[in-house]
C-alpha cells in the first residue's frame, strides 16, 4: 500500500482551518491524509494542543505529517503538541515555515505523489521568502 | 537521450491558476521523466513537476504551453499532459 504524508492545517479561525482543508480535498483531492483544527472551545478565536493533537492523529501516516500554522501560538501549540507525542511519532512530524493557505494546498500537492516528509516540508517552504 | 518536445494552446478561462496548476503537477510526477514546462519555444524552462514554479508561472488564457521530456516515458508524459491542457485540465462549463 503507498501511503503518503499526512497534512495537517492549524489556524485559529475554525472557519479559516475548514476553508483551508476544503481547497485542499477539492483542489489536490483525498488521497492526502488531512486533518485540521481551528479557534478555542468557546467558539472564539484560539489555537489547543489538545485540538491540535487530535488532527495529528486524523492526518497519521507513518510516512509522516506536515502541519501547516497561520500565527504566534498556532506555531507554538503545534510544537507543544509535537512534544507531548509518543516517541515513535514526535521524530515524524514538522512544522512548516509557509503560509497556511498557499502552503497547505502547495504541501498536499507535493505529498499526493507519494513525496518524503523532507520534500513536502521544503515544497511548502519554497513559498517563503528567505 | 535526445528531448522529446508537444506544445498545446491553453484555452482554459482563467489560465494556469491554481487548480489547472495542481492537475499539471500531479499528472507530471506520475511520470519518471524529467519534464520542463516553458512559455516560449526556448524557455526559460521550468520544472513542470514543481507546483510552487508551474503556479508562479501565472500563465494567462490564449498562452501556447511548451513542454519538453527526456527519459523512457517522455512521449507518454508529453501524450498526456497536451491531452490535459487541450481537454481544458477536465473542467467544466
Amino acid at each position: 500500500m503507498t501511503e503518503n504524508v499526512g497534512i495537517v492545517i492549524v489556524s485559529h479561525s475554525a472557519d479559516v482551518a475548514r476553508g483551508t482543508a476544503m481547497m485542499v480535498e477539492q483542489m489536490v483531492g483525498r488521497e492526502v491524509p488531512l486533518g485540521w483544527c481551528g479557534g478555542d472551545p468557546d467558539g472564539g478565536l484560539g489555537t489547543s494542543v489538545e485540538a491540535i493533537m487530535a488532527a495529528i492523529d486524523r492526518a497519521w501516516s507513518e510516512k509522516g505529517v506536515a502541519i501547516l500554522v497561520d500565527l504566534g501560538g498556532a506555531e507554538t501549540n503545534s510544537e507543544m503538541a509535537i512534544e507531548m507525542l509518543p516517541e515513535p511519532r514526535r521524530g515524524r512530524v514538522v512544522v512548516c515555515n509557509a503560509p497556511v493557505v498557499e502552503g497547505a494546498v502547495m504541501a498536499a500537492t507535493e505529498a499526493a505523489s507519494g513525496a518524503t516528509l523532507e520534500a513536502v516540508r521544503r515544497t511548502a517552504e519554497e513559498l517563503t521568502p528567505a | 537521450m535526445n528531448k522529446l518536445k508537444a506544445s498545446v494552446l491553453m484555452r482554459h478561462e482563467v489560465g494556469l491558476h491554481a487548480r489547472p496548476s495542481v492537475k499539471l503537477t500531479k499528472l507530471a510526477k506520475g511520470f519518471e521523466s524529467k519534464i520542463d514546462l516553458g512559455l516560449s519555444p526556448d524557455g526559460p524552462w521550468i520544472d513542470a513537476k514543481s507546483i510552487v514554479k508551474v503556479m508562479a508561472t501565472r500563465a494567462p488564457k490564449d498562452s501556447t504551453i511548451y513542454f519538453r521530456a527526456e527519459g523512457s516515458d517522455a512521449k507518454a508524459a508529453l501524450d498526456a499532459l497536451v491531452m490535459l491542457v487541450d481537454g481544458d485540465f477536465q473542467d467544466g462549463p
